[in-house]
Order: C-alpha cells, then structure tokens, then sequence
C-alpha cells in the first residue's frame, strides 16, 4: 500500500530522523518550537505504526511487512525488517512511550536542541533493534542504541552522571562485543554448511549447530542480552543508569531499552540455539528466581523512590525471563505480555517521581508524607500505577504474572513458588512506600504548597491509565495476536532435526575442501 | 635492454615535481604571498589524483619490475594523496601562527608524500628502502620544523635516532636476504622461496625476521613502539596526523605486498611472531591510552592499538586479510587524521591546547567540532554505523574466517577497552565545563574544510561501504 519509496516499517524508522534532522533548522532559543516539532515527530511516528498495526494480520505467525535491499551484497548483508505478534506490540509500546517522554521532558531548560535530537535518535535505534531481522543491521541498531542514551544520561543527568553513563556504556558493550564475534561465526557456519552466505536471521534459522558451538554461540547472545534485561549478577549499571537518567531518560531505560533484552532471548538466543537454550533454561530460571526475590528485597530498603522503582525493574523483569525460560505458550504470552505491562507501569512511575522531584528536588521518601491532601490527582494516579506494579486484578501487570505463574508452574513448581513471594514482596514495598509518600502527617511544612499535576502532566497519564486499565480488563487482542508467532517460536525449539539431516550437510561441506 | 617505461613512477614524479616548483616559487615570494604555495601543492595533488583515476586498471611495470602500477599502488596513492591534502589544508592556518616556514614545510609534505607513493609501489627491497627513506627523512624534519617549541625539537632527535635504528635491522635484513637468494627483486625472492626442496640458509630466515622488526618498528607494533607517544605529541600537530595516518599507511601498504604476499613462504615461521606482536600492541596501546591526560599522547596511544587490528589482519594472511587490511586502512585515515585536525583547531597563538580539560566544554560553544570529534571517537571506539565499526567488522570477520577466533574474540575485549578513553573526550566535550582558550577557537576555514571531509569519509564508509569493499577487494588482490 505504501505510496513511499520506502516501505512501511523503513518509513517508522525514517520518521523520528527526519524530526531530529528538521530539528537542527530550528533556532536553538526557540525551545517550545523544538519541542512542539519533537512532539509532532513521535505523535506521527505512533500514527504509523497505528497504521502498521492496521495491516497487521493477526492470525499469521511469520513475518510480515518484510522488506528486503541489498546493503553489501558480496558480503550477504542486506536490510531486512519485518514485524511480528511478538515484535509489534513492542514497537508499539516504544512510539506510545516517545511521545509521552517528549511531553514529560518539558520541564529541561537547558540544550533542550540536542536533548529532543538524542531521543528522536533513540527512538529509531530502538524500533530498528525490535523489526531488524538481518544479524548484522540488528547489532547496527543495538548499538546505536547506546550513543543517544550516553548523553541523554551523562548531560542531562544526576550529579553522578558521568559515571552512570558511562557505567551504562561500558556494560552493555562488553556483552554485545562479543555477541558480535559470535553473529560472525555463525554467518560463517552458516555459510560453510550450507553455501549461502548470508546474515539473514530466517534463513539462519534452519542451521542447527551441534551442541557444542550453540553453547557457546549461545553464552556469547545471552550475556549481552542478560547484562540488557539486566538478569541477576549483571545488574549493577541499572540502578545507577535509572537514577542519574533525566526522568524522560528512566521512562525510556525502563520502559523499552531492558524490553530489548528479554526480546533479544525471545528472537534470537532462544530460537536460535535451541538445544543450548533448553539445557540452560533451568539455570536462567534459577537467576530468573533470585532476580525477582533480590529486586525486591533490596528495593524495600530503599529510601530514594527512584532507585526503590529501579530494583522493582529487576524484579519485574525477572518475572519476564522465567515466563520466557519456562518455554510454553502460557509463560512466554505472559512474558511478553508483562514486557508491556512493565513498560507502562514503571515508566509512569518514572514520570510521577520526575513530576514530584520537579516539585520538590528530592526524591527520598523520608521527605515526603501526607501528600493526599495537597497532591489529590497525583496520589490517586500514583495510586493506580502502583496496583498496576504490583498486579492487582483488572489490572494490566496481574494478567502477565498470572499467565506467568500458570505457565511456569507446569515446568518448575518449586521454583515458580519461590516466584510467587515476589509477588507478595512486591506489594509490601510498593504499598509500604506509598503509605509513607502519600498517607500519614504533613511532616514537612514545604510540601504544603506543593501544586498538584498541571494539564500537561495530566495529559499525558491519562493515555497510560487508559492503556492500564484496558489491558488488565480485556487482554485478549493482544494475546490473540502474539499467539501464532509465539507458537512459532516454541516449535522452532522443540522440533528435532532428524541427526542425519545435519551430519549429511556436515559431509556435504567437508567434500568440497572447504 | 633499455627499460625506459617510465609510466609506473608517473604519480610519485608528478609529487616530487609540484614539491620542487613549490620551493622554487618559495624563493620569490614575499612572505604574505606564501600561502599561494598551499594551493600549488593542493593543485599537484589534485593533478596526481587525475592521473591515478587515469591509470586505473592498467598493470605495468618499470626498471625491470623494480617498481610496479597496479591498483593496490593506485589505491595508496590516492590514500596518500587525501591525506597530504587533509594535512596541508589544516595547515594553513597553523603553520602561520607557529612560524614555520610555509615554503619548506609544504615541500616537505609532498617530498614526504611521494616517498609513500613509492614504497607502494615498490617491487625490489632497494627501490622499497630508498623510497622509506625519501618518506622518513621528510617526516623527521617535518617533525622538528617547529623551532620554538623544544618539545619539536626532541621529538625529531628521537624520531630520527629510532628510524635510523629501525633502518639498521630492515637494511642487515635485506643483505642478508640478498645473499641467500641473490637478488633484491621480490619476484626472484619469491620464486627462490617457492622453489620446492630447496633447503633455506639459516641467515635467509634470520634475515627476514630482521626484515619483520624494521617493518614493526615503522608500524609502531609492541614492543617497538616507544617513540611514538613522544613523537607524537612534540610534532606539530598537523604532521602528528600525516605520520598517525599516512606514514603508517605507507609501512601497511609495503607490508601487504613485500611481507603478506611476496614473501608469504615465511608465513609458518612468522606466524607465532606476529601473533604476539599482534596481541601486544593491540593490549598495550588500549592499556596505556587510558592512563593519558593528553588527548594528542592518547591519540598516539590509540594509533598504536590500531596497527594492532591492522596487524590481525596480517596474522590471517592474504586470502581473507587483504581485504579488511585496506578497507581499515582507509577508514582508519578518515577518523583519525579528522580527529587531529580537531586537536589542531584547538592551537592558538603558539600554544598548544591538548588536555581533555582543555577540550571541556568544546561541544556546546563550538557545536560542528563537538560533533566532529564525537564522530571520531564513536568511530575509533568502533560504534555502528560508522567507518571504524565497518572496519573492525570486516577485521574480525576476517579472523573468524581463517580460524583465528581467539585473535577475534581479543580483539573485541581490546574495543571494548578503547571505548572507556574515547567516550573521555565526550565526557570533557559534551559534560564537562570550562576549558582553556574558549573564546578563539578554531577560525581557519580550510580547517574546517579539512574537519567536514574527514567527517563525510567517517559517515560514508560506515553507511554505505560497498564500493570502497570492493574498490579495497580490486586493489589488493591486483597484486602480482
């Protein structure tokens, strides 16, 4: 349908460049211009891909909107994307989320020019990350990923910032580095095994590599994307990045850019390696655990709200990977399902800390107390959100956890129970903190005149509330669509390759002297 | 026999020829006329780069294949010429306000540019020595031409005693080589070493390692790297970034076809060699160029690392190395002869503002040079999608290839420590404040020129690097 030389998914992409580029011919000191224009460009980014979800058919399970062009062909590297049940609601999640931090970042007064033309960046390396399917073009976006968010972290960030952004930088880069070397080899296997030299990830697909080398090809995938989502050990950059990122940087951080590690697992580590992935599933599942009790025993003891809904992320996201890792159709829809979920709850947290800290400077919880009365839309939104987090039925988050739970019990009972307590811990710290922020004496006589939420900020909750609301009460769309590529995805790894199938390629491969 | 063919030395004659009218012309100008000579030299390299374009293709020889014009020759040369050009053009500007002598500096430049053309060139270990040589002893004064500052002044003495050095192991190597195969022509050589059931004199080997350390010692590998860092940083800056650039280029370019092919036999015996030559410099440099506070001494540093990707690619050997070995090259020279024109630009008034304190700060009040450098940097770091990141990739590509896994998985882990002093500067650049000499920075247009074209070759090889994969394919393997 597209009257564009350029395809529908290249034309998402394309739209929050153009923005920044338009970007730089605007005056610096005209900042509500630059900001208007940045709004435009991820309002109309968000359109199209309302648009791409139009055309979306949902009963299909392959690719779809797929376009391909050559970009060094002697090399087998070619720009293809397309879209998915899995993919696209992750995209959709990134353009609903743009435009709302563009509003939430009103309140930056300085270099706001190169602030708008970083996040516009970041938006295209994020949505190319999520609809990349060639290997190569996917590590161009993962990486490129990175730049925007080291300055939006280390210019507009905390008084740590440097150090966090760079924190930021240099984990995720030592995983991705060598997932590099291993997208290399594989092309490489790829290539002496079947002839075809290519870094298409569908046709790379079909390759099953001996065990051995998946398991390392697989280590290599994972770690970059454990360090990513962050799993357990590898995530000691997260609570540093979240708190230093200006609030529309942790909107984003927690938001989308984690999400791309657990869909990095889902579409490439996982299906990829499939006998290596099923034998470290239970080893992820068990990181999966400890992430979930860890996050939230130490966001209990938190006294800074921003670093308390930082660890809630890890928490959050631990439940994601034991939905993913426990491998069937119920815990993988509730893994992605709470991918979303986790997207909209916590960035409106992030954006009602920022609102608040803009209010007051300080974030600590021991400074607030007795908000209700002044802060009434603010407590009552918060209220929400804060069910949302913890997952209280018709809401959003209890939908993915419970499909989690089920799915994952099946599997792992011991493990899905320890699972389980993080949900009870999740309400005591959420609940405990709200208790101390918003109920109790007005202690401190500043908040006193604290103003409640303006237009803008309301404006730009209400989308999120709606969205809350509407996927805890009727989640059904949503899984009726992931439902057949996520069936899909499961058969890749479970079907078994007749041996011989591999061993004759095997053969073919070393006749012709290669 | 007469062998007057004299197509094969066109492109170096037509630089030493431009060198000579600009010395010339230096004798009757008065000295504000001198900047005319910028643009007699730039219309020598313009008509050079015609020529090249001209002769692309053709294969031929002279003085008896002594020197050869092929396209790997052809590809140098326009390398070498984009970066003299780059070089002078950043120092119009700067050699004005340091007091060199714009006559002899521009000379010297081209002498110094003809001599690379011809190690390129160069199919006989003489005519390869004599061509080093005419590059060197340029670049040695080049280095010292800066007579107010002591710290030029050094850097020459080292440069030139370690060179002098350097040249003593390559010539011990080439008599040697000499005496076991009688004769410097590598086609000879090569067909001696082909020559099945020969067994090979001890000094024949022996030879060629010494041949190796010259070669090494001119590339600034571990461990025979120790003059550069203060070479680097005494020489002016423009000259720091022909000799990062180019000098290393021209010892690349020579090493590609006298020691990866001519002399492939020696493969087996050098392999362990090079592989640690490879791992050190590659380790070293990252390793010391984090501990620097000078951004010029880091990019040394950081220069030194590079020839320790190049050199993977010398350790996988011709068939998948030669490829990455020239398209690096080619994007090696983009980002770092631009990221020494932005440390130029931050001279003023005969001194030098080098330090990251001194960069604090640059990206808001001078936004084109901020982002410059912060393209430079990505791309040295080896972010996509830019020059660096396509290099790198193609590098490692390469090793994985071969079997080298190991030697790629090495090298990730050494990016991986480059990017903590690139993203340095970003840090002083773009989150940092104040920085000496703020108010007069960088005001010479040609400068600038210089800055932006190294910036569209940055953005260009990384977007959309097909043609130069293929051009850098074509050109290496036109290796007889």
């Amino acid at each position: 349908m597209s009257a564009f030389p350029l395809g529908d998914l290249s034309f998402l992409l394309a739209i929050p460049v153009v923005g920044a580029l338009a970007l730089m011919l605007v005056p610096r000191r005209q900042t509500q211009a630059l900001f208007f224009l940045a709004l435009i460009a991820g309002l109309a980014d968000f359109v199209w891909s309302l648009i791409i979800l139009s055309q979306f058919d949902g009963s299909k399970g392959e690719m779809q909107l797929v376009e391909r062009m050559p970009w060094m062909p002697n090399y087998g590297i070619q720009y293809i994307v397309g879209i998915d049940g899995i993919s696209l609601f992750l995209v959709l999640l990134t353009t609903f989320l743009m435009p709302l931090a563009i509003l939430a970042s009103w309140s930056v007064k300085d270099r706001v020019k190169e602030y708008l033309f970083f996040m516009l960046l970041l938006e295209t390396g994020m949505l190319g990350a999520f609809v990349a399917l060639d290997l190569f073009l996917f590590y161009v976006f993962w990486e490129v990923m990175l730049v925007p968010m080291y300055f939006l972290v280390g210019v507009w960030g905390g008084p740590r910032r440097i150090y966090a952004a760079l924190k930021f930088v240099i984990y995720t880069m030592a995983g991705s580095l060598l997932m590099l070397v291993a997208i290399i080899y594989l092309a490489t296997r790829h290539a002496q095994l079947t002839q075809v030299l290519t870094f298409d990830l569908l046709q790379i697909y079909d390759l099953r590599l001996p065990f051995n080398e998946q398991s390392w090809l697989f280590f290599a995938f994972a770690l970059s994307f454990a360090i990513k989502v962050p799993v357990f050990p590898f995530h000691t950059w997260l609570p540093d990045a979240h708190v230093e990122a200006p609030t529309a940087g942790s909107v984003i951080l927690a938001g989308i850019l984690l999400k791309l590690g657990t869909y990095g697992f889902l579409r490439f580590a996982i299906p990829l390696f499939p006998d290596a992935a099923l034998a470290a599933a239970p080893f992820f599942i068990v990181l999966a655990v400890i992430g979930i009790i860890y996050g939230a025993v130490v966001a209990m003891m938190q006294a800074d709200i921003k670093k308390l809904v930082a660890y809630s992320s890890v928490s959050h996201l631990g439940f994601v990977m034991l939905g993913l890792f426990a491998l069937n159709m119920q815990s993988v829809q509730g893994g992605i399902y709470q991918m979303l979920n986790h997207g909209l709850s916590t960035g409106a947290l992030f954006l009602l800390v920022g609102m608040i800290y803009d209010r007051r400077h300080t974030r600590l919880i021991e400074d607030f107390g007795g908000l209700w009365k002044p802060l009434p839309i603010f407590s009552s939104v918060f209220m929400v959100v804060m069910f949302s987090s913890i997952g209280l039925p018709g809401l959003n988050g209890f939908v993915g956890e419970f499909l989690i739970l089920v799915g994952a019990f099946a599997v792992t009972p011991g493990w899905t129970a320890a699972a389980a307590t993080g949900v009870i811990l999740g309400a005591i710290y959420m609940l405990w903190m709200y208790r101390r922020v918003i109920f109790g004496p007005l202690a401190h006589p500043e908040n006193q005149k604290v103003q409640d939420l303006n237009g803008r900020e309301i404006s730009l909750l209400v989308p999120i509330l709606a969205l809350i609301v509407w996927m805890g009460v009727y989640p059904q769309p949503f899984l009726d669509r992931m439902k057949p590529s996520v069936d899909r995805t499961l058969k890749k790894v479970f079907s078994i390759q007749p041996a011989t199938v591999a061993a004759k390629r095997e053969a073919g491969a070393k006749d012709d002297g290669r | 026999m007469t062998d007057a063919n004299l197509v094969p030395l066109l492109p170096a004659a037509q630089v030493w020829l431009t060198a000579l009218v600009v010395m010339l012309l230096d004798l009757f100008l008065n000295e504000q006329e001198k900047g005319f000579l910028a643009w007699i030299s730039l219309l020598g390299l313009a008509l050079c780069a015609g020529e090249t374009m001209i002769l692309w293709g053709s294969q031929d020889t002279a003085f008896r294949s002594a020197i050869v014009l092929d396209n790997f020759a052809l590809f140098f040369t326009q390398l070498f010429i984009g970066v003299a050009a780059l070089t002078i053009l950043s120092s119009i500007h700067y050699i004005k306000e340091t007091k060199i002598h714009e006559g002899e500096f521009y000379a010297l430049v081209l002498f110094a540019t003809g001599g690379m053309i011809l190690m390129a060139a160069a199919n006989d270990l003489i005519v390869f020595f004599l061509a080093l040589e005419t590059m060197s002893i340029a670049v040695y004064v080049l280095t010292g031409m800066w007579r107010a500052s002591s710290r030029s002044s050094e850097a020459a003495m080292k440069y030139f005693l370690m060179g002098a050095f350097a040249t003593g192991f390559l010539l011990y190597g080439i008599a040697l080589m000499y005496g076991a195969t009688g004769s410097t022509n590598l086609n000879q050589i090569s067909a001696y070493l082909l020559e099945p059931a020969s067994d090979w004199p001890v000094y024949l080997v022996g030879g060629a390692f010494l041949v190796l350390i010259g070669f090494a010692f001119k590339a600034g590998a571990v461990p025979f790297h120790f003059w550069i860092p203060d070479v680097y940083e005494g020489a002016p800056t423009p000259v720091t970034g022909l000799m990062a650039v180019a000098v290393k280029a021209a010892a690349f370019a020579a090493w590609a076809r006298i020691l990866m092919h001519k002399l492939a036999p020696f493969d087996s015996d050098w392999a362990s060699a090079l592989w640690v030559l490879c791992i050190l410099t590659m380790t070293v440099g990252n390793l010391l160029a984090i501990t620097q506070s000078s951004v010029k001494r880091m990019l040394a540093y950081s220069s030194i690392a590079h020839a320790g990707y190049l050199l993977i690619a010398l350790v996988v050997g011709e068939e998948w190395g030669g490829l990455p070995l020239l398209f690096y090259l080619l994007a090696y020279a983009c980002m770092t002869a631009g990221a020494f024109a932005v440390v130029t630009s931050l001279s003023e008034n005969n001194r030098t503002h080098e330090d990251y304190s001194d960069f604090a700060g640059l990206g808001f009040k001078r936004p084109f040079l901020g982002m410059a450098m912060s393209l430079f940097m990505l791309s040295l770091a080896g972010f996509p999608p830019l020059a660096g990141f396509t290099g790198k990739f193609y590098i490692f590509r390469s090793a994985v290839l071969s079997g080298h896994t190991p030697l790629a998985i090495i090298g990730v882990l050494n990016s991986l420590l480059s990017v903590v002093y690139y993203l340095r500067v970003i840090v002083s650049m773009y989150m940092e404040e104040g920085g000496a000499g703020a108010k007069s920075w960088g005001q010479s247009p040609y400068l600038y020129i210089a800055i932006a074209l190294a910036v569209v070759g940055t953005v260009y090889l990384g977007i959309v690097p097909a043609k130069a994969l293929e051009w850098s394919r074509i050109s290496f393997f036109s290796i007889d």
